[in-house]
């Protein structure tokens, strides 16, 4: 190898080792929002007496408590929620090739809350053989992939060309928005009460089981996802210059698409739609470590998990003694981020 | 590694880009495919490359005896809209089917050989977004060239380069075909770059082969006139080279 082609690989392998170590910045950013997610609430606990509760060394039986039951449960489920929403954004604006897609925007996230409403709406006129909670997040998990479906075989009539399936995703956002609003012109006002406070996003119900669905989902999807990390690399060229390559643009896309839905549909079931994150977070990460899906992917997760985590802080302390829908603080916090993001760039990342 | 062209025909709804081409492009010589726009020099080359629908038959056959599909090169007209990736990352594209999450060490040191050879390997580092249009189209040159290929599918890789650039570029072109065998089907507008960089040539107009052979051969004023509609006065360079000069379009029905 010459002097050249040597100096270039080495200044390459420099690159990948500053990717790595912005990914370990973002973990040790995560490892304290997470800490102060769970030292904040109505008792705000001292971040001592949070690790000692976590060491199981906490000589108050009243902190353990709170700390295993209540806060660690919605803290850690802040973290598998945004890091699958930031996962979902990112696969999307992959596969589309737009940085404006995602879970939210292209109606996957409307669905889930059309089918969250149905179901609140029919188990408030109709018996249900399940709970309603639980016939809320199965209704929310099944529209979430009946219209990611849609968006495909919407998308896919002409070809499914990229353009197709984004403009196939906001039709159906809009469908999507209409029929809720037909289900809340028509609910009592009970069950109308309840699908706006669904729609809001909350943290605040999660337990221990429902993490563990979520988590699941998420370690299940994520090493199908890494089997096509230099597939969807390659994608970032075009559809042409992909094939051209020797991927099978349609199958990786479809592969992708049930992915998506799987992860939406799991993420917003037990928390109700929260957007912003699936938007967002692709972009810090594409601006702090380029688009290899490598590192592009993990580094999206982390940045919604960060995100979603630092949302549920401040739903917590932006209003003492109340606490915000964290749907309402992901969308404060987000549009500032992005605009932020936006301007602060000296060169185009999209 | 010849590629043989029988009845080639591509079709794009009602529109028939591609009719009844035939030809065989031999391996250790560059073949040129050149001809007026909408000629379907290009859905030619995609047909070859298996990412259009065509009739008729495209043979790869290996003189030496080896089964299998050859690796192909394919490197698409289109430069625009380039992702946030390095450059040496797009060039290890050209390596998909053998890259895994770890980057083999021997993956790498081909990518930067390739961008070596083109002499671009300080570049290899840079955003490929902060690149000219020229220095992209090295790039994806190099990527096409990075997978080791038995064929090579070129569609027009100089348009956007200097004049030094595209005779180092089709030099070199000529010299990895020759050096390495390479079977290399290239589009090009220059007929001037064809006549002196390709071995053959297949020209084309209204998607019909209108002659295909040696360039010296090939290229005369009635060729020219039936494929281009223009009147071209045809000689030869000191170095042997034949020399095409266009001298006004020719009157009546353009060439379809």
């Amino acid at each position: 190898m010459s002097t050249a082609a040597s100096a270039a690989v080495l200044e390459y392998r420099r690159l990948s080792s500053r990717r790595l170590a912005v990914l370990a910045v973002f973990g040790c950013f995560l490892f304290a929002t997470v800490t102060l997610d769970v030292a904040t609430g109505p008792a705000f606990l001292p971040v001592g007496a949070v690790v000692r509760a976590l060491l199981g060394q906490s000589g108050d039986p009243t902190v353990q408590v709170i700390v295993w039951s209540l806060r660690l449960p919605i803290a850690f489920m802040a973290v598998v929620v945004g890091a699958a929403l930031g996962l979902t954004g990112a696969i999307m604006q992959t596969i589309l090739n737009n940085p404006l897609a995602s879970s939210y925007t292209l109606g996957i996230s409307a669905g889930a809350g059309f089918g969250a409403a149905l179901a609140i709406v029919a188990g408030s006129a109709l018996p249900l053989p399940f709970r309603e909670t639980d016939a809320v997040a199965l209704c929310a998990f099944l529209f979430a992939g009946l219209s990611c479906a849609a968006v495909y075989a919407i998308g896919s009539i002409r070809g499914g060309t990229s353009e197709m399936l984004v403009l196939a995703g906001i039709a159906l956002m809009f469908l999507f928005q209409a029929l809720l609003s037909l289900l809340q012109f028509i609910a009592s006002p009970e069950a109308l009460q309840q699908v706006v406070f669904w729609l809001f996003g909350s943290l605040q119900k999660a337990t221990w089981g429902k993490l563990v669905v979520v988590a699941a989902t998420l370690a299940v999807c994520v090493p199908l996802l890494a089997r096509n990390v230099w597939r969807l690399t390659a994608m970032k060229l075009g559809d042409e210059r992909a094939r051209g390559l020797g991927v099978h643009v349609r199958r990786v896309r479809i592969e992708c698409f049930v992915l998506v839905s799987v992860l939406t549909g799991a993420a917003v079931a037990f928390v109700g739609t929260i957007g912003f994150i699936g938007l967002v977070a692709p972009h810090a990460a594409r601006m702090l470590v380029g688009e290899d899906q490598r590192i592009f992917l993990p580094a999206s997760a982390l940045s919604g998990a960060i995100l979603l985590s630092a949302a549920s802080v401040a739903s917590k302390t932006v209003l003492p003694g109340a606490l915000v829908p964290i749907g309402i603080v992901t969308a404060m916090i987000g549009v500032p981020f992005f605009t932020w993001l936006v301007l602060r760039g000296r060169r185009s990342y999209w | 590694m010849s590629i043989t062209l029988q009845n080639l025909g591509v079709r794009y709804g009602a529109r028939l880009a591609v009719a009844d081409v035939s030809f065989t492009a031999q391996p250790g010589r560059v073949t040129a495919v050149c001809g007026p726009n909408g000629s379907g020099k290009s859905s030619l080359v995609r047909a070859v490359a298996g990412l259009t629908p065509s009739t008729g038959s495209i043979g790869l056959a290996d003189p030496a005896g080896g089964s299998g599909r050859p690796r192909l090169g394919y490197m698409p007209q289109d430069i625009t809209a380039p992702p946030a990736l390095s450059v040496i990352e797009v060039v290890l594209l050209g390596r998909l089917s053998s890259l895994a999450l770890r980057i083999d060490p021997a993956d790498l040191e081909a990518a930067a050989g390739v961008l070596d050879r083109l002499g671009i390997a300080p570049l290899a580092n840079r955003d490929v977004r902060e690149l000219s249009g020229g220095q992209r189209q090295l790039v994806f040159l190099a990527q096409a060239l990075c997978g080791s290929p038995g064929v090579i599918l070129l569609d027009e890789p100089t348009s956007a380069l200097d004049l030094r650039h595209q005779l180092q570029v089709l030099g070199l072109l000529r010299e990895l075909v020759r050096e390495r065998g390479l079977t290399c089907l290239v589009v090009l507008h220059d007929l001037n770059a064809a006549a002196r960089y390709a071995d053959d040539v297949a020209l084309m107009a209204g998607g019909r082969l209108v002659g295909y052979g040696p360039p010296a051969g090939l290229f005369t004023c009635d060729s020219i006139a039936q494929a281009f509609g223009v009147e071209a006065a045809v000689g030869v360079a000191t170095d042997g080279c034949v020399t095409i000069t266009a001298l006004r379009p020719l009157d009546g029905p353009k060439p379809v």
